[in-house]
């Protein structure tokens, strides 16, 4: 029911969102949309040793997607590259408490994991092509 | 509860069976995505059950029997469809898959004809994709380009940029859809035709939304194309419609080749088959066609001025419901004269596929999201809307719980 999926954490998320904005020196940023429900997400991530330094989004679209990219910046925030590429579908959705979203939705829940993925696959592009082509085809999420 | 109407909803509720089933936490349906697609009376369904227990058959060729009931009851069809918009025959009704082929066709065996470099191809910016893509596709490759008519105030057309715009030496065709998929707005297609007409421009009408609403009467019109659908008017998926005039169809090369659509075939030529066959390649949906004859039916049962005045009820009762709700903003015109059933809106910062997973939970099927009109969404500045569309088996009943679920997803959201 909807009581369950707008939680004030969820709606605290989409109407406060964190790290969003631009990183003016990112190292890199990847633009995706849904097709059919028109959100929105751009993720922009500054990578230090391997590690997430900085990252921030910007986007549009319903407080799943736009809740769900919030929670994800702060995830992954200092974290290292390596435990990023391992994250799956269920770890977003028990990060954002909403495990039984119906096909309909979860791709809002998981757009931004994938642009986060695909922004991976940019950074590697060169550096490590073989790394590359793993995450992008962890990328396919739904 | 007051049904002034001149239609027995709760009746006429009887006759779709899919109104009787519950959804999600024990909600009855209500069904408010009509301008998607409708539901189906029992007659529809059982109509394509009939042919394929009893006379399924191909159709045009063979000489038994069945074939004869079939090629029948298809062909019976093209009559109901051609006095449904009032053309002059049969042959000037093609049956395509659905409204956006109808537009194709147009576009491949007309435009693709009569278009070259520096052309011009008019349409508006409340077009739904079907009636932008099949252009921008045969413009790109002629070298010739799209000419859009703005959107102003409370989703109307100026009248005044139609008549600049249609004065262009270079415009080859205007195609505008008579009622919009989004706002509702009823656009004067048939001032506009007869502008276009004083320059000799011809005119196609996306009528995929109105035909199923309100009487539409191609000779009075005087289009000289128009698409619609099955689907949106009771009947079922797969089966759209083309009209055109005869004298231009006779003119226009097939669509695809194939069986039906041929008179000889040599090992290297081929002379083709009479209207409308020579745009009906291969084995048509002869099951569904015949299931469109039976929403026809239905509709004309009900009587096309009482749907109309019905959806204006419903809707001006809607609208006046709706406009009490903080928060809300409602696009396309406000007079029910120059609107359809379609009611687009937002209310507050709800994302509308949040505001439809919301209504979800009262048994309220809406629809949510830029619905195939991009280009409106960046008129409007605004990536989505929600929107509800009524028919026939709305009920004002319904109308009340949608005003509920919106102010429960109001409180939700705290505004």
């Amino acid at each position: 029911l909807s009581e369950d999926i707008y939680r004030e954490i969820i709606l605290d998320h989409y109407r406060n969102p964190r790290n969003k904005g631009r990183i003016s020196d990112a190292d890199v940023s990847f633009h995706d949309s849904n097709p059919l429900c028109g959100d929105e997400i751009d993720i922009h991530l500054k990578v230090e040793d391997d590690i997430v330094k900085d990252i921030k989004f910007e986007g549009r679209g319903c407080a799943i997607s736009q809740a769900s990219a919030s929670m994800l910046t702060e995830m992954v925030m200092n974290k290292s590259l390596t435990s990023v590429r391992d994250l799956g579908k269920d770890d977003i959705l028990e990060n954002i408490g909403l495990v039984n979203l119906g096909p309909a939705r979860i791709k809002c829940a998981l757009l931004s994991l994938k642009v986060l993925k695909m922004s991976m696959v940019e950074y590697y592009a060169s550096k490590d092509p073989e790394s590359a082509a793993e995450i992008r085809e962890g990328s396919r999420l739904y | 509860m007051l049904q002034s109407s001149t239609i027995d909803v709760e009746r006429i509720r009887q006759d779709f069976p899919i109104l009787q089933r519950r959804i999600k936490g024990g909600h009855k349906l209500i069904y408010l995505d009509n301008a998607a697609t409708t539901q189906k009376p029992r007659t529809v369904i059982d109509s394509i059950s009939n042919y394929y227990l009893n006379y399924n058959s191909n159709i045009h060729r063979a000489v038994h029997q069945l074939a004869e009931e079939a090629t029948f009851a298809y062909e019976d069809v093209r009559l109901k469809v051609a006095k449904l918009v009032n053309a002059r025959s049969a042959d000037e009704i093609v049956f395509t898959r659905n409204a956006t082929e109808s537009i194709n066709l147009v576009a491949k065996c007309w435009a693709r004809q009569h278009l070259s470099k520096g052309n011009k191809v008019l349409i508006t910016e409340i077009e739904h994709h079907s009636n932008i893509v099949p252009w921008q596709l045969v413009t790109g490759e002629v070298g010739a380009s799209l000419d859009y008519l703005l959107v102003g105030d409370e989703g109307r057309i100026e009248i005044e940029d139609f008549k600049q715009k249609v004065h262009d030496p270079e415009l080859k065709l205007v195609s505008i859809s008579q009622m919009s998929n989004v706002l509702g707005t009823i656009l004067p297609v048939k001032e506009m035709t007869k502008l276009a007409h004083k320059v000799n421009v011809p005119v196609m009408i996306d009528a995929a939304q109105s035909v199923p609403h309100m009487r539409v009467d191609v000779q009075d019109l005087d289009c000289d194309f128009m698409a619609f659908s099955a689907h949106k008017m009771l009947g079922p998926t797969g089966v759209g419609i083309l009209y055109a005039k005869r004298e231009i169809l006779e003119e226009m090369p097939p669509f695809i080749g194939g069986g039906d659509m041929i008179k000889e075939v040599h090992k290297h030529n081929t002379s083709f088959n009479d209207l409308p066959y020579k745009f009906e390649a291969g084995t048509p949906n002869i099951a569904d066609v015949i299931g469109f004859g039976a929403a026809i039916d239905y509709l004309n049962d009900l009587g096309f001025e009482s749907i109309r005045e019905h959806e204006m009820q419903i809707t001006e009762y809607a609208l006046e419901r709706m406009n009490e709700i903080r928060g809300i903003t409602i696009y396309g015109p406000h007079i029910m004269n120059e609107r359809g059933a379609v009611i687009s809106f937002n209310l507050g910062d709800i994302h509308p596929h949040d505001l439809a997973t919301i209504l979800n939970d009262f048994g309220i099927a809406m629809r949510s999201g830029h619905h195939c009109a991009q280009v409106l969404m960046e008129k409007l500045d605004v990536s989505a809307t929600s929107r509800v569309s009524f028919y026939v088996y709305n009920s004002k009943d319904e109308v009340n719980i949608l005003i509920d679920a919106l102010q429960r997803a109001r409180r939700l959201f705290g505004l």
